[in-house]
């Protein structure tokens, strides 16, 4: 039996608790979520059923522009187990044929006088069965009378082209909008100072964010009450629900959107689709729980994509290699309806992000936007709203400009990088980049790949008549919106919250704005947490993606969930334990200013040895607080950031490729990621070799093309090639460097698109360094084998816009 | 149109359909009444109520819905339920027993194998058939054994690893 009374041990300078032991900042604590993943018992939305509940699917056009003569669904309402079948005539007498796009655009619902993209939504069946509601579909005859379809801004801006939106009044053309940024005439003049002017014209290819999970919602109308509570793959539910409210007018208290566990998202769950709408309508006329979920044609042919834009880039250079100024034109092919998902002051996102790691004086950007016969809903595919477009052309055309130069392309790049004591920098075109070490991250990556060593092999290779390129991409990147004075989407401020209760025993529960997707914030959320009260991590519980019970906010996407709600979990936490102070000194009888803390225990600062912890405030929080104190120990806080935050990364990749098949491999991949502090640096590692994939993929295998008919090309996993275990290579990750962000409140930056966002340029500038001799400027993402041997057979630049080739 | 039975006794004998299936899963005799049309992975999800079996692309290329028929790792949206008649069915559900996981699904938390969590059932099905039938695979067997299964969070990197970590487990285990 051990002794029942113990001398208390000496005096120490400290009894703060070990951080890492509880799960706090940089702990590579495993994964809270995971219990029941691996279970299989987690709760996506097709795995909802309710009492009741429907089924519903979708028919959609075969064709890419056509106007409707006619729609009959006779037959299908004849179907047994048919309740309803809605079509655009339907909608139309409910106000609901089509809706307001998050870009200030419309979009249909259900299509009423034409269809304007292969795979629009013309009408919908709500059967007891989904099988029942496809065959359905199938027994409604649509009579429809061809038009010429658009497939490219070129085609679209043709003096004789059929005007798309012919929908629209004041729209004679299919000029989306013409927007401008910089400063033109100090462009203008920098271009007439220069030694050399590098250009190049390319294309980003359209590509589909294309999660695993498609999209899909139960919509649940409850007449009784007048409540729609609808169960959705959102990753933003709280717009959803602004949205639906404005829509749907239904006043929003009586609005309840829950996102429960959702299989990726990647941007493809920001937008309205359709199908939601129908849905709630379905479920508002038949009183029933009516489940729609989308299949993969559907979501990949349908739903939103990303880039799909133009480059005419040029470079003023001085022959030291000093950029004296950039400009570029960019086309946009938005598709059918301008339904970006993006910030209101910015028709093309935030294109304007490019060449913000290097120090040039000014630079022009002409943006155009078109609408054409493809889908719509440009969305931000794992990236802040076109910043993949703009670090892909920038770092595109610094690999070409060094070779104009005849330079080294690090050392080109190293000439250029805004410098470590020059911070706030402000960018060309208005940004200000807060912090970073851009010399020694290329430092690393050179060191990490052997980089003299390997300019050498690739000398001795070429002798032998193999190819060996090196690819260098180095960005920062504006993660994390808002500002709100600048960011905001349809007039809605982007700002984010969360709210924190602590409970008597000590326990916690938090619920924020923002809703993971995979990136794992039911263990990051209470890593913060941990990290600002001492409460250990596992004593936390997080919650996220009900809009009845979290606090409003703009959700995840963009990386914006640890610059934004992130830091709002810090503040909340901050604000517990400025009322936890209060209850220690009361509970340790001084007065407030003589209370110190350390990570989960008050102490008075004359006497260390005499403290309460956390818990013992919260205990007393609830049954022991000073007269006059409010009891309880909560906390709410709306975050606006002050800034956006500025990671910095150098991607290096090397490649061989086979000149005989056009066919290249990854020989190496270096990774220097500086995100600032690392809350879960496995978590943030999971997320950069997620993000090398999603580049790899651009680079070499994932797009879609259309034919000159308008028919989409990658509408099914068949076509739309995503990489496997076998192809994608392997990485090395390095986090040597570390500047943390000045004015988030834990340091932190985003990172969750960095890799997907600068990663695309590092293959593509490697497969153009291995087949430099060809003279060839360019080959347009992906680079498919006889894409590459093609430039290598006839020594030109290969287009890949649309629509594809025929003749081959 | 579904119905499942666990015992023939609790059917409608009187009016049994021609399309009577009987079938283990996860350890456990079924009995179901199914349209001929119906695919495995529907009876699974929706017959069943065995919701971590998941539906990805029904083109049998994302390999979410992978299952087990009789050890073999199958597609479950590319088999019809009537085929799966007078056989023995495992889904991620079978993989643990009541008192503790599997080393597969250990190995997945270990290794950070998984971030929306949503390939990972089919991911760690198709590694069970590997790891039966291989107990000491290279990281180059992973990665073939696992190249019917497509992952868009991972990069794959940390899924080979768990299904390494998971080997070495179970050899450790004996």
């Amino acid at each position: 039996m051990s002794q029942a009374t113990t001398e208390p041990p000496a005096a120490t300078p400290s009894r703060a608790l070990d951080e890492i032991k509880i799960g706090g900042l940089g702990a590579s604590r495993k994964r809270v979520e995971d219990n029941r993943f691996i279970r299989g018992t987690g709760n996506y939305t097709d795995d909802i059923t309710l009492p009741g509940m429907l089924h519903m699917e979708i028919l959609r056009s075969p064709l890419a522009h056509a106007r409707i003569k006619s729609i009959d669904a006779t037959r299908a309402w004849e179907v047994p187990g048919v309740h309803l079948v809605l079509t655009g005539e339907m909608m139309a007498t409910r106000n609901l044929a089509w809706m307001p796009t998050l870009s200030y655009d419309t979009q249909a619902v259900l299509a009423t006088d034409k269809v304007r993209f292969q795979g629009q939504e013309v009408a919908c069946v709500i059967a007891d069965d989904p099988y029942i509601a496809k065959d359905a579909c199938e027994l409604i005859d649509v009579e429809y009378e061809p038009l010429p379809a658009i497939v490219n801004p070129q085609q679209a801006l043709a003096a004789d082209a059929p005007v798309i939106r012919d929908d629209k009044e004041n729209q004679p053309d299919n000029v989306i909008y013409n927007w401008e940024v910089g400063d033109r005439e100090g462009t203008d003049r920098a271009f007439e100072q220069a030694d050399k002017i590098s250009r190049l014209q390319l294309h980003y290819p359209r590509s589909h964010p294309s999660p695993i999970e498609c999209c899909g919602s139960i919509a649940d109308f409850n007449r009784s009450t007048s409540k729609l509570t609808v169960y959705m793959t959102s990753q933003a539910p709280h717009i959803i629900r602004a949205a639906v409210s404005l829509v749907a007018e239904i006043p929003e208290h009586m609005i309840r959107i829950i996102s429960p566990d959702i299989g990726g998202g990647f941007g493809n769950k920001v937008p309205v689709y359709p199908g939601y709408v129908c849905s709630i309508l379905a479920s508002i006329l038949l009183e029933r729980p009516v489940k729609w979920i989308e299949d993969k044609s559907g979501n990949l042919i349908s739903t939103g994509f990303a880039r799909d834009v133009y480059l005419d880039g040029e470079l003023a250079l001085r022959n030291d290699g000093k950029i004296l100024a950039v400009r570029m034109r960019t086309d946009a092919d938005h598709g059918a309806f301008f339904a970006d998902a993006q910030p209101s002051k910015f028709k093309i996102g935030l294109m304007h992000s490019a060449f913000a790691a290097y120090d040039v004086p000014v630079g022009h950007i002409m943006a155009r936007g078109t609408y054409t016969n493809k889908a719509p809903g440009g969305v931000a595919y794992r990236c802040s709203f076109r910043v993949t477009e703009a670090m892909f052309f920038q770092e595109r055309m610094m690999h070409a400009a060094a070779i104009d130069l005849g330079m080294d392309q690090a050392e080109f790049r190293r000439v250029n990088f805004v410098r470590d004591d020059d911070f706030p920098h402000r960018t060309p075109f208005g940004f200000l980049t807060d912090s970073g070490q851009y010399g020694e991250c290329l430092d690393v990556g050179l060191k990490a790949v052997g980089y003299e060593d390997f300019l050498r092999q690739k000398e001795a290779a070429k002798k032998n008549g193999r190819l060996l390129g090196l690819g260098i991409s180095t960005m920062t990147e504006p993660l994390g919106a808002g500002n709100s004075r600048e960011y905001d989407i349809l007039g809605i401020k982007m700002f984010d919250s969360a709210e924190l209760r602590v409970h008597l025993t000590g326990k916690a529960i938090l619920r924020t704005g923002a809703k993971s997707q995979g990136q794992g914030h039911e263990t990051t959320w209470a890593q913060i947490v941990a990290h600002e009260l001492g409460i250990p991590a596992e004593d936390i519980v997080v919650e996220e993606g009900d809009t009845d019970t979290a606090p409003f906010g703009m959700g995840t996407y963009a990386s914006r969930s640890t610059p934004v709600a992130g830091a709002a979990v810090a503040m909340a936490s901050r604000k517990v334990r400025a009322k936890a102070r209060k209850l220690a000194a009361h509970l340790l009888e001084v007065s407030e200013e003589d209370v110190d803390w350390e990570l989960g225990r008050f102490y008075v600062r004359s006497a260390p040895d005499r403290g309460v912890t956390i818990q013992e405030c919260a205990m007393a929080a609830y049954s022991n607080m000073p007269d006059g104190m409010e009891p309880g120990l909560e906390s709410v806080s709306y975050y606006d950031p002050p800034n956006l935050t500025w990671p910095f990364a150098c991607y290096i990749v090397t490649v061989e490729v086979d000149p005989e098949t056009g066919v290249w491999d990854v020989l190496n991949l270096v990774a220097v990621d500086d995100c600032g502090v690392r809350i879960n640096p496995m978590i943030v590692e999971g997320q950069i070799m997620g993000g090398l994939t999603e580049a790899y993929a651009m680079a070499n295998m994932q797009f879609q093309t259309y034919d000159a008919e308008g028919n989409c090309v990658g509408s099914n996993y068949m076509d739309y090639l995503l990489p496997t275990s076998w192809e994608t290579p392997g990485f090395e990750l390095h986090s040597e460097i570390m500047t943390p962000c000045p004015h988030h409140p834990i340091g932190a930056k985003g990172i969750g698109e960095c890799a997907a966002v600068g990663g695309p340029a590092a293959f593509v500038n490697a497969v153009m360094d291995a087949i430099g001799d060809t003279g060839v400027r360019n080959i347009d993402m992906p680079l498919l084998p006889d894409r590459v041997w093609e430039a290598i057979k006839y020594r030109r630049d290969v287009s890949g816009a649309p629509p594809v080739r025929s003749d081959d | 149109m579904t119905t499942v039975y666990d015992d023939l006794s609790d059917a409608d004998t009187g009016d049994v359909p021609v399309n009577r299936i009987k079938f283990t899963i996860n350890g456990k005799k079924k009995i179901a009444e199914v349209e001929p049309r119906l695919l495995l992975s529907h009876l699974i999800r929706r017959g069943l109520g065995l919701t971590g079996t998941h539906m990805g692309c029904d083109t049998t290329n994302c390999g979410a819905c992978t299952v087990l028929v009789d050890g073999r790792a199958i597609k479950s949206c590319t088999m019809l339920a009537v085929q799966a008649d007078g056989h023995e069915i495992t889904t991620v559900e079978g993989l643990a027993s009541a008192s503790e996981l599997h080393p597969l699904q250990e190995g997945f938390k270990e290794e950070h194998g998984l971030q929306c969590g949503f390939c990972t059932p089919g991911m760690m099905m198709a590694a069970k058939q590997l790891l039966d039938e291989n107990p000491a695979p290279t990281e180059e067997d992973v990665r073939w054994a696992l190249s019917g299964n497509l992952c868009r969070c991972t990069g794959y990197q940390n899924i080979v690893k768990s299904v390494l970590w998971a080997a070495d487990k179970l050899r450790a285990e004996g």
